[in-house]
């Protein structure tokens, strides 16, 4: 495992995360955490606080309230610029992918590669390196396209969801975030990406998934965490529970057991 | 499921087009500037049957010194258009910034490489302007522009002052339109042009190689070299035997070339493609997206000044209809019908070349025959809308093939 693991586990862990929109109370003291090597889905009705969540990590939004706790050391997140420089990097679930320009560009886009020598004068890209470094990257995470030279507009809905989360990793973050890494693709493609998000576990990578799609993450995930109108709703071992306790955590049908089925035990 | 690209594969670690690959990439647009090279040719043949004097080493030369303003304008539209945007003050800007220079150099006595600077200058802060505006308010570029048209308009008016027209006199900057190089020093400048573009191939060919990476067959990128040294030299050797290679070329082609290198080659360049493919993207990539609009304005302003004081030069004048007429409709007529979209994120400078001399082309051939003008606005219109539609037709096919 590349990255660092602290006492209890945890590379990424929130206490207490609150978040108030006006009257809505988005989050409510929520306690979130991840671990190297392992995948978290996180699950929830709509509403329920799952994009609020993931912002809040991702420093779009600045949570009101609650620490958070990285690698060990107690750290504020305030913009999208301090969260990637933590290390944690998040793929939307529009990928922000530039349709015209190829894989290569897309990987590298704003973090170009220049030429040494002459070149440095007027940033000429060092296409040949990137281009070796972008095989190499898809290489190691078994991502396979057609070339590296197509343009990303060509390519189907997997391999679109594949280079962005290649993308992602170039910054070399320890924990990714994935926005529905699955909607929309299909059966071929929903195992592709699949495929590629235990590759990232195997990594050392914390990964937290957001998706709808619970046989997806009955797939993928180590732990499925359950976001009901903003509050936890149970914490769940993908090996000791079933689809049906899930959903009634989702849907709120056995508040009484909440946090009952506790798998991390 | 196996299509003819998938039925067939290339030999290990090559990048082999066959033949089914080739024509779909020219049907569908990828090769839309051998598209414009065939239409040229199309064009040539026709007026060249008409009359005979059309294909002569004077008029070929002729023809060219025609395009190099507008084919300057073009390329900073081509920037313009490869953001999705437009500018349509070029030409009222080149009208200007050549009115500027003019003045400070006769009415004022500025040196006459200060006044071109000034001039220059002009254009570029114009753009700077006008992009500044649009970034900051979120005007369509449209409109900034279009306000910008009747703006400089009237500062160009207000610039030549009562005479409205102002000879140019001085040597340096008639110069610019009106030096030829002896044969010489042209057939100097083609073997430097050819060892320069034979030198980068190679040299990135051998890279590629050395890195592992799946190149072009070394072939295939002779015969490339072998065709453009081929091209030059013809070119040359035309330019010769009429009155030699002009500066007004030189100055075009340096253009065309720099700027292509600067779009295709540059991280800023790159940018600039994908701002125009999806700025939102661009943006969460963490690029300046309104730095990159304001300096593409800012080249589109410094541009059409420079082919403005192209045009003033061989006109030896401005005058009141500097930049006027259809001089902004053909800049950005050129690099459209040359295959650049309107639509940003797709085209090369090259267009602007193309498009130019396209457009000059008929416009040339037709004045050699001697047709009116309401014939010669209804062609060009006429071949304007056929470009357009042959582009349509070629991304009505990329996405019918599954391509954006």
């Amino acid at each position: 495992m590349e990255a660092s693991t602290q006492s209890n586990g945890a590379l990424l862990s929130l206490k207490g995360i609150s978040k108030r929109f006006g009257p809505v109370q988005a989050l409510n003291k929520v306690d979130f955490e991840v671990r190297a090597g392992e995948v978290v889905a996180l699950v929830g009705d709509n509403g329920a606080g799952k994009s609020t969540l993931v912002k809040v990590i991702s420093g779009i939004y600045d949570a009101d309230e609650g620490q958070f706790t990285f690698d060990g050391e107690e750290v504020k997140i305030s913009g999208p610029q301090s969260a990637t420089t933590l290390g944690i990097a998040t793929v939307y679930q529009d990928l922000a992918l530039c349709d015209n320009l190829d894989v290569v560009a897309n990987l590298f886009l704003g973090r170009e590669d220049i030429a040494p020598g002459p070149g440095e004068v007027t940033r000429q890209l060092d296409e040949t390196k990137m281009e070796h470094r972008s095989a190499e990257l898809l290489d190691t995470l078994a991502v396979t396209i057609p070339s590296l030279r197509n343009e990303v507009g060509t390519l189907s809905g997997g391999q679109r969801q594949q280079v962005a989360v290649a993308r992602s990793l170039l910054g070399e973050p320890k924990v990714v975030l994935l926005d529905e890494p699955t909607a929309a693709l299909g059966v071929a493609q929903t195992a592709q990406v699949l495929a590629l998000i235990k590759r990232l576990r195997e990594q050392g990578l914390g990964v937290v998934v957001i998706s709808h799609n619970l046989a997806d993450i009955f797939e993928v995930a180590d732990r499925i965490f359950v976001l009901r109108l903003g509050e936890r709703a149970g914490t769940f071992g993908t090996d000791d529970t079933t689809e049906e306790h899930v959903v009634s955590a989702i849907t709120g049908a056995r508040t009484g057991q909440e946090g009952e089925q506790e798998g991390q035990a | 499921m196996s299509t003819p690209e998938q039925a067939a594969p290339a030999p290990a670690g090559a990048i082999v087009p066959s033949r089914t690959e080739f024509l779909r990439r020219f049907v569908q647009g990828d090769l839309a500037s051998l598209r414009v090279v065939l239409g040229l040719a199309v064009i040539w043949i026709i007026f060249q049957s008409q009359n005979d004097r059309f294909l002569t080493a004077e008029n070929l030369t002729n023809l060219m010194l025609q395009i190099t303003a507008v084919g300057l304008i073009s390329v900073g539209v081509v920037y313009v258009l490869l953001l999705g945007e437009i500018d349509l003050s070029v030409g009222a800007v080149s009208g200007l910034s050549a009115a500027v220079m003019t003045v400070l150099n006769v009415n004022h006595g500025w040196d006459p490489y200060l006044a071109i600077a000034a001039g220059i200058a002009t254009g570029m802060a114009i753009g700077v302007l006008q992009g500044a505006l649009f970034t900051r308010f979120g005007i369509p570029s449209f409109v900034v522009t279009l306000a910008g048209l009747l703006a400089w308009q009237g500062a160009l008016l207000q610039v030549l002052g009562k005479t409205g027209s102002v000879n140019i006199t001085n040597p340096k900057i008639t110069g610019l339109a009106n030096i030829f190089y002896s044969d010489t020093v042209g057939w100097i400048m083609a073997a430097v042009v050819i060892g320069i573009y034979a030198g980068v191939t190679f040299l990135g060919h051998r890279r590629r190689v050395a890195a592992g990476l799946p190149g072009v067959p070394i072939a295939s990128q002779a015969v490339k070299v072998v065709v453009v040294a081929a091209a030059v030299i013809v070119a040359v050797a035309i330019l010769n035997s009429d009155r030699g290679v002009p500066l007004a070329v030189l100055i075009l082609l340096s253009f065309v070339a720099g700027m292509e290198y600067v779009v295709q080659r540059t991280r800023f360049g790159r940018h600039v493609f994908a701002v125009g493919g999806s700025a939102e993207a661009a943006r969460r990539a963490g690029i300046r997206i309104n730095g990159i609009r304001v300096a593409v304005f800012a080249i589109s302003g410094s541009m059409a000044a420079i082919g403005g004081i192209l045009a003033a030069s061989r006109l030896l004048a401005v005058n009141q209809t500097s930049g006027g007429n259809d001089f902004l409709l053909l800049a950005i007529a050129g690099p459209v019908i040359a295959g650049t979209s309107l639509f940003g994120g797709r085209g090369s400078v090259w267009s602007a070349l193309l498009g130019a001399l396209v457009i000059g082309s008929i416009s040339n051939g037709m004045d050699l025959l001697a047709l009116e003008s309401a014939v010669k606005y209804m062609i060009t219109g006429g071949v304007l809308l056929l470009a357009v539609v042959v582009d349509a037709i070629a991304r009505n096919q990329r996405q019918q093939a599954g391509r954006i």
